[in-house]
């Protein structure tokens, strides 16, 4: 097993210079500056580095969308973690700041931006101020600024944070909040912002953990990041592992050989004691959820994809036996209905539809039709349920709150029917004070 | 409230020239007017307006699209208690009920004496440490109504004061960006090649 990212994890104020310095930290700048900017990009590519925001786009194919020559480019860095069940970029932020700083200015250099941008979510405080710092010592050493490193390399990072809004993590909707504006996703096409981006220029919006690779990657070569690993799933990736589970915790682990089970069972300590596995998301809130059978299945896009789920944002939940279906499903739709932006109406509306519904359902005025309604509603947001989801909206928020429903749906109606079947008379429900007892 | 005090007028002014365009600053800025009164008032969102010559309609309304900013005033300690699904599954809902119970209020209400203000919040990645909550957005990880209760009181006695600052407060640690090391913003209108590309 390989540690790519996470090495600095434990050391004792492994987030400072002279401790970054000290484990070979900004040697990767270095090997770049003198092998040139298109060996880099090359370099990137042969690595078939694939995007650790969610989407999983590969990102040196996304580098290769720049329009040649329409400079100013921008970088914009994603750190607004927020899919629910996802923890592993605020690690990589507060634990390993340089780390990351190094991945910005490799891809910096490599696809020649002049300025960049390094968007923290709000509420991450400490991530904040440890990058602060960061950046603060990387500019006094010059490794940051002007003449990086006496060449001719300038380019300077912008610390920027959010102020708590999921929709910012879609990567348009993060372009909008960098301008000061409402973070609502744009209309596509353009579907990437290397066409259009910031401020209408060719912009690369990459994730942390992506960008947090690059170091290694330039040490040690695409060759070698893209022999760990499987054909679509090279090297490592960081997966938390929370809910039922013994040791909850974010692990490092070769992508697209380990297993589920491996992660759970190995890594995470298996479910918890004197409990059985009822099901488990595999990939944050936005992904179908898995049962027992798909345990042994590779933490591999293809495979993932293929049983009709997805690794998303390397989330993977985990609920035993004692788990409501009904609630776990309603407080995540209630999570995708706070956070719809409202743009598009099958989002703004549905997910509000389902939350309601789902509401009366586990307040015990379900009616026999809102299982039907239900799927009906998830049905006008991704039309024909189908997996990957179609779209009505320009973002994947609203069919996102379709994975729950239909999932909960699908492998626990029966617990959906139990609360219809102990609800009150549809006729009465609802109404305050009236109460009528009913003899068998 | 107060519009920025004259400090904050330079910070501001620094932050603004960072960006190729003024209106980015918008955000940074009201983090600073929240910082220094705790919430953003009007009088605060005129004066930003005013900064970055925008109407402070336009203010408003990227304000108040998102959750952090406080258009109203809040407590000195806001508690933010998460009941997303890996806290949802590991405790998170009963720890918001115990909170409500000892503070005496309901979720998104502030304490009479405006101390605490108690808010359920949507994931705070922090899902391994479940369930866990923030206050002033500083973390407590694997949350007992116990540890609650014992938070509150460090919290009122001032005990913890160095890690808890007051709410608006987040990173108490500026980027620096010296003169004499920037490389300075890059306006969309510079087409310049970067001098390091071949």
């Amino acid at each position: 097993m390989t540690t790519i990212v996470s090495g600095r994890f434990d050391l004792d104020e492994g987030w400072t210079l002279a401790k970054y310095e000290e484990t070979g930290g900004y040697q990767a700048l270095r090997a770049a500056l003198d092998r040139g900017p298109g060996d880099i990009a090359e370099e990137v590519k042969a690595a078939s580095l694939l995007g650790r925001g969610g989407a999983g786009f590969p990102a040196g194919t996304k580098w290769g969308f720049l329009p040649p020559g329409k400079h100013p480019y921008y970088v914009v860095v994603n750190g607004d973690e927020s899919e629910p069940g996802t923890y592993k970029d605020r690690m990589l932020m507060e634990r390993d700041p340089h780390q990351l700083i190094e991945g910005i200015l490799i891809c910096c250099y490599a696809v020649g931006a002049r300025q960049a941008f390094l968007y923290v979510r709000g509420e991450m405080a400490l991530a904040q101020e440890r990058l602060a710092g960061a950046l603060n010592d990387a500019y006094d050493k010059g490794y940051v600024g002007r003449s990086i490193l006496d060449t001719d390399f300038s380019v300077d990072i912008v610390l920027h944070w959010g102020a708590g809004a999921y929709i910012v993590g879609e990567e348009t909707g993060l372009i909008e909040s960098l301008e000061g504006r409402r973070g609502m996703p744009r209309l596509k096409p353009p579907y990437f912002p290397a066409a259009i981006g910031l401020y209408g220029q060719p912009t690369i919006v990459n994730n942390v953990e992506t960008l947090a690779n690059l170091p290694w990657i330039v040490m040690n070569g695409g060759q070698a990041f893209a022999d760990i690993g499987a054909e679509t799933s090279r090297g490592t990736r960081l997966f938390a592992v929370s809910g039922h589970v013994n040791r909850p915790g974010v692990y490092e682990v070769d992508f697209g050989t380990t297993t589920y089970r491996q992660l759970i069972d190995d890594h995470a300590g298996g479910v918890r004691d004197g409990h059985q596995l009822k099901c488990f998301i595999p990939g944050g809130a936005s992904a179908p959820w898995f049962l027992d059978e798909h345990l042994d299945l590779a933490l591999e896009t293809g495979v993932v994809g293929e049983a009709g789920s997805m690794m998303g944002s390397g989330a993977v939940v985990v609920m035993d036996e004692t788990t409501d279906a009904v609630r776990a499903c309603l407080r995540m739709v209630r999570f995708f209905a706070d956070e719809s932006c409202g743009k598009c109406t099958p989002c703004r509306e549905g997910t509000g539809w389902l939350e309601k519904i789902l509401d009366r359902i586990v307040e015990g005025r379900g009616r026999p039709s809102d299982l039907d309604l239900l799927v009906d509603v998830c049905d006008n947001i991704s039309p024909g349920l189908a997996w990957p989801p179609r779209m009505t909206t320009i973002c994947p928020l609203g069919p996102s709150a379709v994975s729950p429903v239909m999932s909960a749906l699908r492998h626990f109606r029966g617990e959906f029917e139990d609360y219809i079947d102990r609800a009150e008379p549809p006729e009465l429900a609802g109404m305050p004070g009236v109460r009528v007892e009913i003899s068998a | 409230m107060a519009r920025l005090a004259p400090e904050n007028v330079d910070r501001a002014r620094e932050v603004i020239e960072r960006y190729p365009v003024a209106r980015s600053a918008l955000i940074p800025l009201l983090h600073l007017a929240q910082e220094q009164d705790g919430w953003v008032s009007p009088e605060a969102m005129e004066h930003i307006a005013e900064l970055l010559d925008l109407t402070p309609a336009e203010v408003v309304g990227t304000a108040s699209f998102y959750h952090m900013f406080k258009l109203e005033p809040v407590g000195r300690f806001v508690v933010n208690v998460c009941t997303d699904i890996s806290c949802h599954l590991t405790g998170g809902p009963e720890l918001l009920e115990h909170a409500e119970r000892v503070l005496g209020i309901r979720s998104g209400a502030t304490t009479p004496d405006g101390t605490f203000t108690l808010e359920d919040v949507e994931c705070i990645a922090a899902c391994t440490e479940a369930p866990c909550l923030q206050v002033n957005y500083r973390y407590r990880y694997r949350v007992t109504p116990d540890d609650f209760d014992r938070l509150l009181d460090d919290l009122r006695s001032g005990r913890i004061e160095h890690e808890v600052p007051p709410h608006g407060v987040l990173a108490r640690i500026r980027q620096r960006m010296p003169a004499e090391r920037r490389a300075g913003a890059v306006p969309p209108d510079d087409g310049a090649e970067p001098a390091w590309m071949p």
